[in-house]
């Protein structure tokens, strides 16, 4: 199957379509960030404070979608946490299916010690919850945006290696390969011209569709104060913000409802969105060496 | 199949040396006076931080620092938990049996509703309750666990009034650490049911809904997908054919032949997902203030609590590897057309 087909058939899937449209409305709100939420300060994450009063405000007119604790604007916030959330999700699948390619496509390839040494460095990855390793690693390098990628990278990769070293360990017995070393090329040329290509292409699918999940990490060590700091467009962050307010108050359990609400949302959405278009995929492709 | 498992069980303690090795590194990133500071109650000791560190070698090679933490780990000794204001192994020892019962009551919930739903959902495949529950369970799954679990604090704790966070309420803590009270295996259910106190085995009970429901629904999706799947394919099976020709009731025919018969898969998803929360209940408890396993771990991450740190994720890794290869075992041993390599 090739790349062509598996995009087709899977967006035949009305799952897979919506999904795909709220991705794409998420882009353009991150794109669009700058007008739809224009900064004042130097750095545009850092969300702007609109006052000294900790409680939260009600939507208004000034604030769209109301205030959170320490007068921080929801609706800048949120704006700017999708380009956050892209941010995040990219750079960490970017670096994790990097080095998933390298070191998987070297186990693979070579076999015998390098094999059992690069997989048992992944067994030691594995052998410790993925929430909880990023928790340490976060929490050991310091609160701070690229700590938290890191420690999301850190976590990712050994998933994408195997996965890499299982596909080349299929397309390496496969005629075009014994082809080409017939016709005496190169066992560079091989692995990187043959062996390659048709090895990763499921995995970089597989791995861009782990967006969702990364954000979702993210958001949760950010909920934590472990992932990006104080201020931050950062939907971990806010519902991290709204947590001193969910009994609400004068006479009103849900008196502060949007605090919860408006990053909530976005976050359920964004992650939603990634999990029906995965859902589809993951159908097509269908590889059980997955974590769950 | 024997030698599978002996090779598995002998890699665990290497494996262990790596994560270790790999957590330790980690820690010696904080400055050595960061590290002699967890050692400092008082301010007035601050002019004895050369001292500590001189005394604890926190500035020896990394290599001999950790030497000298696994050489006390082997004999059982973790160190002293600041966050815990205990030794780690002691606060493992109070924290764990919360945890447990945490999860357990959790995959009590996730087994009941995943074949339940796993089996309605087969049942009308494609019909309009299939397609709502595969939505909803796909939604549940998406939902970030700290905003359910905050959600449902502000609908039934802030509104109702109905549970509370904690592991028990005020009183129950009283009675439980008052005199008359026996302490015989330290998980607060089966304690309070020896003591014979209703009082308490309800007040707990009732302070783990919430925290259990909040990760049922985020973690139930894997168990109606393999239920419906495993359903379907015995419901196309022979014997269900000729239970329906002898005239079985469709309810004897879906519940006690097919939907038996499609529960084995189950029984291993359950005790590898059982395992998965021993280790993933960390944002729950901390979002419930649940005094279990995840919550210390949280804190000694926060703290920076190295002892504390090194303990707790040592002790998620062992019950993670050998949670994982049990569930493995059972899983052949449940259903002989499995062998494993």
């Amino acid at each position: 199957m090739s790349i062509k087909d598996i995009i087709s058939k899977a967006l035949v899937s009305k799952n897979a379509a919506a999904g795909l449209i709220i991705i794409v409305l998420f882009a353009l709100v991150a794109l669009f960030a700058p007008i739809l939420a224009p900064s004042s300060g130097r750095d545009p994450y850092q969300m702007p404070q609109g006052g000294y009063s900790i409680e939260p405000q009600a939507p208004s007119a000034q604030h769209y979608l109301g205030t959170t604790e320490n007068q921080y604007d929801l609706y800048y916030g949120i704006v700017w946490g999708s380009r956050m959330a892209f941010k995040v999700g990219i750079t960490v699948v970017f670096f994790a299916l990097l080095i998933g390619i390298i070191i998987g496509g070297a186990a693979g390839f070579a076999g015998g010690w390098t094999d059992e040494i690069l997989m048992r460095l992944t067994d030691i990855i594995f052998a410790v919850p993925s929430m909880v390793l990023a928790m340490v690693i976060a929490a050991m390098l310091g609160r701070d945006l690229d700590n938290m990628m890191i420690a999301l990278t850190v976590v990712s990769w050994p998933s994408y290696a195997r996965l890499v070293r299982g596909g080349v360990l299929s397309v390496k017995e496969r005629e075009f390969v014994l082809a080409a070393r017939a016709l005496g090329a190169s066992p560079l040329r091989i692995f990187l011209k043959h062996i390659m290509p048709n090895a990763i292409y499921p995995v970089v699918i597989m791995a861009s569709l782990d967006i969702g999940y990364i954000v979702l990490t993210a958001a949760s060590l950010s909920f934590l104060g472990l992932g990006s700091p104080v201020g931050t467009a950062d939907w971990g962050q806010l519902v991290a913000l709204s947590r001193n307010w969910i009994l609400g108050g004068h006479g009103n359990p849900f008196a502060y409802w949007y605090t919860i609400a408006a990053p909530g949302g976005a976050l359920l959405l964004f992650v939603l969105a990634w999990n029906l278009l995965g859902d589809a995929f993951r159908d097509i492709l269908d590889t059980s060496s997955r974590k769950a | 199949m024997f030698r599978y498992i002996l090779r598995r069980l002998l890699m665990l303690p290497l494996v262990m040396l790596g994560v270790t090795f790999f957590l330790f590194f980690l820690t010696q990133r904080l400055s050595p006076e960061m590290r002699a500071s967890l050692y400092i109650q008082d301010p007035r000791q601050m002019d004895s931080l050369e001292e500590v560190i001189e005394k604890y070698g926190l500035n020896d090679p990394m290599p001999v620092q950790y030497f000298r933490w696994l050489k006390g780990a082997v004999k059982g000794d973790l160190g002293y938990s600041e966050s815990a204001n205990m030794p780690v192994t002691s606060a493992i020892k109070a924290y764990l049996p919360a945890t447990i019962q945490l999860a357990a009551a959790t995959i009590i919930l996730v087994v009941l509703f995943g074949v339940w739903l796993g089996i309605i959902s087969a049942k009308y495949k494609d019909g309009i309750s299939d397609n709502v529950i595969r939505f909803f369970v796909l939604a549940g799954f998406s939902l970030p666990i700290f905003v359910l679990g905050l959600i449902l604090l502000m609908i039934f704790y802030g509104k109702l009034g109905w549970f509370a966070p904690g592991e028990y309420s005020f009183t129950a803590d009283m009675i439980i650490h008052g005199p008359n009270f026996k302490n015989y295996t330290g998980f607060s259910l089966i304690d309070s049911l020896l003591n014979l106190n209703f009082y308490v085995f309800f007040d707990v009970l009732k302070h783990l809904i919430l925290p259990a429901v909040t990760l049922c629904i985020g973690s139930f999706a894997l168990m109606v997908r393999v239920m419906r799947s495993s359903m379907l394919e015995e419901l196309n099976k022979d014997y269900v054919r000729s239970a329906r020709a002898r005239g079985l009731s469709e309810f004897k025919v879906i519940y006690e032949h097919a939907g038996l018969n499609a529960m084995i898969p189950v029984v291993t998803l359950a005790s590898i997902q059982f395992i998965r929360l021993l280790g993933g209940t960390v944002i729950v408890e901390t979002v419930f203030d649940y005094p279990g396993i995840g919550r210390w771990g949280v804190e000694c991450a926060q703290q920076l609590d190295i002892a504390g740190v090194m303990g707790f994720s040592l002790m998620v890794a062992v019950l993670f590897v050998l949670g994982n290869l049990a569930a493995d075992i059972l899983y052949t041993a449940i259903d002989p057309r499995i062998r494993l390599k």
